[in-house]
């Protein structure tokens, strides 16, 4: 009744392959783009820009680069943190070996460094596979962190060992460094998480999404019918860790303002995770509910005990939310363990067919 | 740099080889503790092909509430047999609240759920216990304390902790109690059955569910065992949990089914890792412990993808 494709003629081969082609698709991505770029920026105030929105679009675009690996070329990984680490620690290294250039442009620019070391541990896909890989990519989770603690040449001999974001400026504004303001911040990550979230959009259904796709579903036969294992998964091996390192290094560049080898640890891979499995293998809607269900969930549970007005110590609140986000996460796998993007096509089959119920 | 990369080392051992035979104690014992935990995991892969991540935190779960009874004034045996209990309790929760629903999931899929399990257990213990490290009770449980050095004439001693011999038997008798409870008894015949072929295992009428939660319990009493040594050699603390995470490359070492391969990759990785640490680690700036462990295993998997003692991969389209 409300969503439904009946009565949309496609006249053109070109309207026939257009990336929504229905209608209320197309209004409803128009609405949210209205509500992040026009909305959030005049009614938010700084708190939740940088507490909520920033983190979780920086999450949002994490899980879209691990969904890439994951999701769509089934290779489990379990480094994803460290990945970001490489991006953040590349970006820093070139903003302050090039100070004068656009700090956006280095930051997207850090992705290729990412990109090459995830290249690089992706080598071992080629023989292992499943959890046996998982376990093989923790050695790059292991062995980069312990490259950000011990190689000072990273963080440029900091005493602190942690890196420091400089005070950068780029058209005019000042974009990074503890003096810019959270409404330019937004902006930046919002405009690099839906850009990239847009092209991998079209790259995901195209030629090259389509022979990942066939690699997770079954790879002998994808390679007897002319896949190249080799290409096909170093591609997304990399690709995957170019989004993975432009999130990082917007992470500290945009939200953290600092970080050191700890904020880049197995504990975030974990998390990237969980959005990307709460949230749906294989789909990019997915990877933004699952980040907003990880990260915001946490944000609001602290708040609900003084809401109530019941005064609880911050670490009980701290592990009864530990408690209450494991027992979600176990409660949506049992309900519906292809994710939130399943939740969502049921929800639109529900509203194609209303009021009656098939 | 090719002298330190080749010769040096060995010749290290050579002129101090009771430094040397320390250092392999030090690995034989961490290898054994390794091991102890990847025993855990290959209990429940074997039995449910479940990778339980969960078990890093059951080790430290299991020691904190020994632990945490012990201060409530509960005597150590008694508190001991009250842990046991609640790793029984828990086995149930986890098989009927968890394993049940998900039954015949992808695996990535249980994997995520015992992940999801790892975070709750998490804040349910810092909940109850408290997050601080706590120190482990060891002589109220009769465990040995001191220590004995070895004299080898005039070329130096090597001291062995009596916790670690006790360690390493305990060790050896569990996996002997275990390899009895596999091939002697019913219900180990029956987990070997539900391992080898669920399906089939049903059809002769053994209940998957019990033996899930007999598995889940057995994983349970290993983590107990495992918490105590690794609790008496340093405090109880969720930092352990990270040391849980060393136990994979073990896992993958000697591949996931095998409990004999469970007890060579620990020792393996042991042995790699202090030796490595101590001999080679310098000359990159050492705390290479934290990641020689995963390396040596991806050069091994490169090699034997199916790792020293697991089963086949036969692949068919």
């Amino acid at each position: 009744m409300f969503y439904r494709e009946a009565g949309q003629f496609k006249t053109s081969y070109k309207a026939d392959q257009a990336l929504m082609p229905i209608l209320q698709d197309r209004v409803g991505l128009l609405v949210i783009l209205a509500i992040a770029f026009v909305v959030i920026p005049v009614f938010a105030n700084d708190f939740f820009l940088t507490s909520i929105m920033i983190p979780f679009l920086v999450f949002s675009l994490a899980a879209i680069g691990l969904n890439v690996l994951t999701g769509f070329c089934g290779q489990l990984s379990l480094g994803t943190g460290a990945f970001m680490g490489v991006g953040a620690y590349a970006a820093y290294k070139l903003t302050t070996i090039f100070p004068d250039a656009n700090v956006i442009v280095m930051v997207l620019l850090s992705g290729v460094f990412s990109a090459a070391i995830g290249a690089i541990f992706g080598l071992p896909s080629l023989r292992i596979k499943g959890l046996y890989l998982a376990v093989t990519t923790l050695a790059a989770q292991f062995f980069l962190e312990w490259c950000f603690i011990r190689i000072g040449w990273l963080y440029n001999y900091n005493a602190s060992g942690a890196i420091e974001i400089p005070h950068r400026e780029a058209f005019g504004l000042v974009v990074s460094g503890a003096e810019a303001t959270p409404i330019v911040r937004y902006f930046i990550v919002l405009c690099i998480t839906a850009g990239i979230a847009f092209l991998m959009a079209n790259v995901l259904r195209g030629r090259i999404g389509r022979s990942w796709m066939m690699i997770r579903d079954m790879d002998i036969a994808a390679e007897l019918m002319g896949i190249r294992p080799l290409q096909t998964k170093l591609l997304a091996f990399a690709v995957s860790s170019y989004i993975c390192g432009v999130a990082g290094a917007m992470m500290v560049f945009f939200w953290l303002n600092a970080a050191e080898p700890s904020s880049y640890s197995i504990a975030l891979s974990f998390q990237i995770l969980f959005m990307v499995i709460l949230g749906g293998l294989g789909s990019l809607g997915g990877a933004f509910m699952g980040a907003a269900f990880i990260w915001i969930l946490p944000v609001f549970l602290k708040f609900i005990p003084g809401t109530i007005g019941i005064d609880v110590a911050a670490e009980t609140v701290e592990h009864v939310t530990f408690m209450i986000v494991g027992a979600l996460i176990i409660f949506f796998l049992i309900v519906e363990p292809h994710g939130f993007a399943r939740l969502w096509q049921i929800a639109k089959q529900k509203l194609r067919v209303w009021p009656f119920p098939y | 740099m090719l002298y330190d990369i080749f010769i040096d080392p060995f010749v290290q051992m050579y002129d101090m080889p009771d430094f040397f035979l320390q250092v392999l104690w030090e690995g034989f014992v961490a290898g054994i503790l390794y091991a102890l935990i990847a025993l855990g995991f290959v209990l429940i892969f074997k039995a449910s092909g479940v990778f339980n991540f969960a078990q890093g935190i059951m080790v430290v779960f299991a020691g904190l509430t020994l632990v945490g009874l012990n201060e409530n004034g509960v005597p150590a045996y008694l508190a001991l047999a009250l842990t046991i209990g609640a790793m029984g309790i828990l086995a149930y929760g986890v098989e009927r609240v968890v394993m049940r629903p998900l039954v015949n999931q992808p695996d990535i899929i249980l994997l995520m759920a015992t992940i999801g399990l790892t975070y709750f257990l998490i804040g349910f213990g810092e909940f109850v216990f408290g997050g601080e490290p706590k120190q482990m009770i060891t002589e109220e449980l009769g465990l040995p304390t001191g220590s004995t050095a070895i004299e080898f004439g005039d070329r130096g001693l090597v001291i062995l902790q009596h916790i670690d011999i006790a360690a390493a038997v305990i060790a050896v008798l569990m996996v002997a109690a275990l390899g009895i409870f596999f091939n002697k008894t019913r219900i180990g015949r029956a987990l070997r059955a539900v391992a080898d072929d669920h399906q089939a295992a049903l059809s002769v009428g053994i209940s998957l569910n019990q033996i899930w939660a007999i598995v889940w319990f057995a994983a349970g009493l290993v983590a107990l065992a495992t918490g105590i040594m690794w609790g008496a050699r340093s405090d109880v603390s969720f930092a352990l949990e990270i040391v849980a995470f060393k136990a994979l490359p073990v896992l993958i070492l000697g591949g996931f089914t095998s409990i004999p391969g469970a007890i060579v990759g620990g020792l393996i990785i042991g042995f790699g890792e202090k030796i490595g640490e101590l001999y080679w680690g310098g000359l990159v700036g050492g705390g290479i412990e934290s990641w020689l462990a995963y390396i040596i295993a991806l050069i091994f998997l490169l090699f034997r993808p199916q790792g020293l003692f697991g089963e086949r991969i036969i692949e068919r389209v």
